[in-house]
């Protein structure tokens, strides 16, 4: 685990030397892309004047609404979809053209219903997470071996207890890469909809990014760049990694 | 389920009654009758063995005892009592594991506990242990599904199906997909727990000798449709040796009757 955690730090370190270097030695117009120690010096500014981690804050929240929102929902309607084939041949449908949606198509119609507020952003949010999770947890639950399910029954599990003792666990797996896939839209469709929508009650990283461009700040626009890369990389660790690992343990995939 | 009391008649010497029991199943190549009016008394406490080849309807017969299908026509009684439904008293275990990976080893044998009403947490955990130990898995309590073999995998199956303490015990060749050496270790096991907890065993399969190890009664099936043939009562001394003289002998002789009943093929 170490030698692959150093084995990162060094590809990452060789490259930022690389570009680095590039630029000192001006074969490359700052103009087009800062160096890293320019984008570094934007990053500790941004830090230590607080911009940064508020920004980070206002997007997590955002992030974790949103995201809570579309599980609550995509999970009892995938859930439906598993079990009624009339549930599939609407909502399922419905669901699987709107996956292809990119979820900032959503961002005018949002921002006419909800206003410039938080509600427009979690709409955006939800309308990215649901429909994986939705999908997901469907194709899972069906694929559940109906031999689970008899033997279930003939130790007296019923409705609610075969749902959450049988078929949620036994779909999990499938649940998991649904809400890992979730997680994915997710965090671009915050990101498109801070990029597009401006409200008054959160300045998140999306925003952040933003301005950035607007004012041709290149280092402030790979500063956040960079922040959106790592906190997407750590809560795929943190959030994600555990419970794969579980997985693989008890399951025994090799996935 | 606790044992109701017996209701009057003459019902309360059978645990199991099938009377006049038939199933067709409807499917897309037309209807198969997979049972026709069979009878089917079991003793309390008595192990018999359902035999036949594929097709002849056993397993129909074990789900409907099980209350996993119901019967077209006729009925089925356990301890004098109509099945509606699947029962605590009347556990299966199944050709395939069917155990949940998502649960460890001792994860398994709770099921049914978790499912008992007025059991608390401490009991279920120490009755699991109880059966895991009487099956020779106590150290794999922990381990995943993924980590056992075929056999253990099976006594895992066999564990959480004796753990809610059922009367009866419904078996759908359990041993079938397993290898020579750990099914006739596994035959030893079996009669000596049934012998211990002292269960009505309904016994599903296809092989003659395995039939002949393990019952009090070998009751054979013939195909299309599914009807009782005739039966043979196994009055061997117990622990059996399934390479024993009286064994090859039985198993002879049922074998010879099944020979007979095959349809004759006709000369071309």
């Amino acid at each position: 685990m170490t030698k692959r955690v150093l084995d990162f730090a060094v590809f990452v370190l060789l490259l930022l030397a690389a570009w680095e270097a590039l630029v000192r030695a001006e074969l490359w117009n700052t103009v087009l892309l800062p160096a890293p120690s320019t984008v570094l010096a934007y990053l500790s500014g941004a830090l230590l004047d607080g911009t940064l981690l508020d920004a980070a804050a206002v997007t997590a929240r955002r992030l974790g609404v949103g995201y809570l929102a579309g599980m609550l929902a995509g999970l009892p309607l995938g859930l439906l979809c598993s079990r009624f084939q009339s549930a599939r041949d609407t909502i399922g449908v419905l669901a699987l053209g709107l996956q292809t949606l990119p979820s900032v198509c959503w961002a005018p119609l949002a921002l006419l219903w909800f206003g410039q507020t938080e509600a427009a952003m979690t709409f955006v949010v939800v309308m990215g997470t649901t429909w994986s999770i939705l999908l997901a947890t469907a194709d899972g639950v069906r694929a559940i071996p109906p031999l689970w399910l008899r033997a279930a029954r003939t130790m007296g599990s019923r409705r609610l207890h075969t749902v959450l003792h049988v078929l949620l666990p036994g779909a999990l797996p499938a649940i998991v890469s649904g809400l890992k896939q979730g997680w994915a839209f997710a965090w671009r469709s915050l990101m498109a909809a801070e990029i597009f929508i401006t409200i008054l009650t959160g300045f998140g990283l999306g925003q952040l990014l933003h301005y950035g461009r607007e004012l041709h700040a290149m280092d402030q626009v790979l500063g956040v760049m960079t922040v959106i890369v790592a906190i997407g990389l750590l809560a795929e660790q943190i959030l994600f990694g555990p419970v794969e690992r579980w997985l693989r343990r008890r399951f025994g995939m090799t996935a | 389920m606790t044992e109701a009391a017996a209701p009057n008649g003459e019902e309360t010497a059978a645990k199991l009654t099938l009377r006049g029991v038939s199933k067709t199943f409807r499917g897309a190549n037309g209807a198969v009758t997979a049972l026709a009016a069979v009878d089917l008394e079991v003793a309390e406490g008595e192990f018999v063995c359902l035999l036949g080849a594929s097709g002849c309807g056993k397993s129909t017969l074990l789900a409907l005892v099980a209350g996993l299908e119901r019967p077209d026509e006729g009925e089925i009684l356990a301890h004098g009592q109509p099945v509606t439904g699947p029962g605590r008293d009347r556990m299966v275990m199944f050709q395939e594991h069917a155990l949940f990976p998502w649960r460890t080893v001792l994860g398994n044998v709770l099921f049914g506990l978790e499912l008992k009403p007025g059991l608390p947490r401490k009991s279920r955990i120490e009755v699991a242990r109880y059966y895991l130990e009487l099956v020779g898995l106590t150290k794999f309590a922990h381990a995943a599904v993924h980590e056992l073999s075929g056999g253990m995998k099976q006594r895992v199956a066999l564990a959480r199906a004796l753990a809610p303490n059922p009367q009866v015990l419904l078996m759908d060749e359990p041993f079938a997909a397993l290898d020579a050496m750990t099914r006739e270790r596994l035959y030893g096991d079996l009669q000596e727990i049934c012998r211990k907890r002292k269960k009505t065993v309904l016994f599903v399969t296809h092989n003659v000798r395995e039939a002949c190890v393990l019952g009090d009664r070998v009751v054979v099936m013939t195909p299309r449709p599914g009807r009782i043939h005739g039966e043979f009562r196994v009055d061997l001394p117990r622990p059996r040796d399934i390479n024993g003289i009286g064994i090859a002998t039985l198993a002879t002789r049922i074998t010879a009757t099944l020979r007979a009943e095959e349809p004759q093929e006709p000369a071309r």
